[in-house]
């Protein structure tokens, strides 16, 4: 049997303001390792709120999510900025990358964080990424000078650097053209079936979430398929 | 946590905004500066005034006063006990000024290990004699080594030697007033008469000037020798002991003490010039005051600069979370960036103020009520510019944490769902 990286248990979400509102309803599922899910609904289904809460940047809601077998409940926020440093890598739809450091820095950031290796393995490290992502040539490169696409996979690579279990990402595509799309899908792709990690990318994008392994459909707070 | 790291962050990140941080820098700098200038101007000025009276004022000083004697013989009368005696017009007793075995008292106080030194003392009134007009003078009898150890007198001499005034019999040191009044200069021969009728001719030694005319006009100094002579009286006649302490503070307890254990008067600094503390606390307490209000006004700065910086950085702090910094990693990047401004703005201060004191110290300053200064004085005490450095670095921290905390509030869920 493979090893379950991701478990929800009856999570339940609410939006308080202007008035109580349920946005997620009971959601659970459980993730295997290297699997390569995509969440998909229409806009306001929940799916985004899905995903920060399993990101565990978002603690404000009932039920139970385990990551990697321990559970997250009652973690303290040293211990959850722990867990996403360590076991989460995350890439947004728009790029968020820190304009005042250059593109190997900002590669570099979580790997210092976690302090794992020494600054120079983990510079390597980040400099091995962005070579295989084939964006070396940026290295030195203020993060804001260059494109969109450029940038979406220098997040990618800032996502790999701690080797995490699972890669997030919400709407990673979203802002990109069709090309730079097929090549973000191709990156992920590799990533599941080569180092055997998960993935677990909300989108919008049908022609993108028909080529993953498996497709959770939400509608109104609720898995409806997968 | 990764102090290396963090920073790294907030220097990358204050150098993005440059010209912002150096003001709020400049504002540190122009605080400490004006601190570490206001306080040594002013605590050495304060040491100099002080100085005048202080120097020249004994610790505790040992005399015999006249007054009446607190217990009149009706009250000590058994069979007027239960009464309210009120008796008018009591006069004090005639009673000598020479402190009663006084050669004991100073060998006991010479041992005490609080003492510094004791310096004894005769006080004798005279008239000087210049022609046909008597001048009020007090001559006052010292010990010239040991006056000059423990209360500097020498400083004041201005003309003339005041070690001649041991080694020169019948030898007279006078006020500056005093002596322009005689038209007298050093060498020349003055007469004077003691109260009781007795005359002495006294050579002029030296001229001294504390600066305070009451002093110059009528005080002179004369060996203890001369004084005795003078007066008449046996070589153990002493009518003050002067005693300079190790520690001023202990002054009024010991006052207390040494009133009871010889039986004599004892007169404390604190108690003889409590104003002189009094305007010294108050001119720190402004310098104090004028420096706190700068240091917070750039303190605002900081926190403006600061506030902005994280408004402007959202995503990044945003960014920062997800990746796995924590709220308290974030908080120390801005209070980081805080400090930075702060220790620089505060060392550049340190040292301009070190530089604006020094001009300060060079600018002439020449009155006559001072003779032995020449220039502004200035107190370069390393004491001041460690306040002045910690000040800087608790105004700054303090600006810092506000927004800093703010910053580690941040969700970044809002942020990067607002987007």
């Amino acid at each position: 049997m493979e090893k379950l990286i991701l478990e929800t248990k009856k999570i339940n979400k609410y939006f308080h303001d202007p008035v109580t509102n349920q946005v997620l309803q009971d959601i659970s599922f459980t993730m295997k390792q290297s699997e390569f899910v995509s969440v998909v609904g229409k806009s306001g289904c929940g799916k985004s709120t899905l995903l920060y809460i399993l990101s565990t940047m978002d603690t404000d809601y009932e039920g139970e999510l385990i990551l990697d077998g321990i559970s997250m409940k009652g973690k303290s926020d040293e211990e959850l900025s722990r867990v996403r440093n360590e076991k989460i890598g995350f890439v947004f739809q728009f790029h968020y990358l820190l304009s005042e450091f250059s593109v190997l820095q900002n590669v570099m950031m979580p790997g210092l964080k976690l302090a794992r290796y020494t600054k120079e393995e983990v510079r390597q490290n980040a400099f091995e990424r962005l070579k295989s992502l084939g964006i070396e040539h940026l290295a030195t490169k203020r993060a804001s000078q260059i494109s969109g696409g450029e940038k979406q996979r220098v997040a990618i690579a800032r996502a790999l650097i701690n080797n995490p279990l699972i890669i997030m990402g919400d709407e990673p595509t979203g802002n990109l053209d069709h090309k730079n799309s097929d090549t973000v899908f191709d990156i992920f792709h590799q990533l599941a079936s080569e180092t055997g990690q998960s993935l677990l990318i909300v989108t919008h994008d049908r022609d993108f979430s028909s080529r993953t392994d498996r497709i959770i459909e939400m509608d109104d707070g609720q898995i409806v398929n997968g | 946590m990764q102090w290396f790291l963090i920073l790294n962050i907030s220097k990358t990140l204050l150098l993005a905004r440059l010209r912002q941080s150096v003001i709020a820098a400049v504002g540190v700098t122009f605080g400490i500066t004006m601190f570490i200038t206001l306080v040594s101007f002013m605590t050495g000025l304060n040491k100099l005034l002080d100085g005048l009276i202080l120097n020249r004022t004994p610790h505790i000083r040992l005399y015999n006063e006249i007054k009446p004697s607190e217990n009149q013989p009706v009250n000590l009368s058994l069979n007027y006990a239960d009464h309210i005696n009120i008796i008018h017009s009591v006069k004090p007793k005639e009673r000598p000024l020479e402190i009663y075995n006084s050669q004991a008292i100073m060998r006991s106080l010479k041992e005490d290990d609080r003492v510094l030194g004791i310096a004894p003392k005769i006080t004798a009134q005279v008239f000087f004699n210049v022609g046909a007009i008597d001048l009020n003078g007090i001559i006052n009898g010292i010990d010239v080594v040991v006056e000059n150890q423990l209360f500097n007198f020498g400083d004041y001499v201005i003309k003339g030697n005041l070690r001649d005034l041991q080694t020169v019999n019948n030898s007279i040191i006078l006020g500056k007033g005093a002596a322009d009044k005689m038209l007298v200069d050093i060498g020349d021969v003055i007469q004077v008469t003691t109260a009781r009728g007795e005359r002495l001719s006294l050579k002029v030694v030296g001229i001294f000037q504390l600066g305070i005319a009451d002093v110059d006009n009528v005080q002179s100094y004369a060996s203890i020798q001369t004084t005795q002579k003078l007066l008449g009286e046996s070589n153990s006649y002493v009518t003050d002991i002067h005693v300079k302490l190790k520690d001023l503070s202990l002054a009024t307890a010991m006052a207390r003490q040494y009133k009871k254990l010889y039986g004599i008067d004892a007169v404390d600094i604190q108690t003889a010039n409590a104003q002189f503390e009094t305007g010294s606390s108050i001119r720190n307490i402004i310098t104090y005051a004028v420096s706190i209000t700068l240091l917070i006004v750039a303190g605002f700065g900081i926190y403006n600069i600061l506030n902005m910086m994280i408004y402007e950085k959202m995503d990044s702090i945003a960014i920062l979370k997800a990746t796995g910094f924590s709220g308290r990693d974030v908080k120390w990047i801005f209070i980081s960036i805080s400090l930075i401004i702060g220790i620089t703005g505060g060392l550049f201060g340190l040292l301009f103020g070190y530089i604006l004191s020094s001009i300060i110290n060079q600018i002439p300053f020449v009155t006559a009520a001072l003779p032995t200064v020449k220039t502004f004085p200035v107190n370069f005490n390393p004491f001041y510019y460690l306040i002045g450095i910690v000040f800087a670095i608790i105004t700054t921290y303090i600006a810092g944490f506000f927004p800093a905390r703010k910053a580690s509030k941040v969700d970044p869920v809002e942020i990067i769902r607002g987007k």
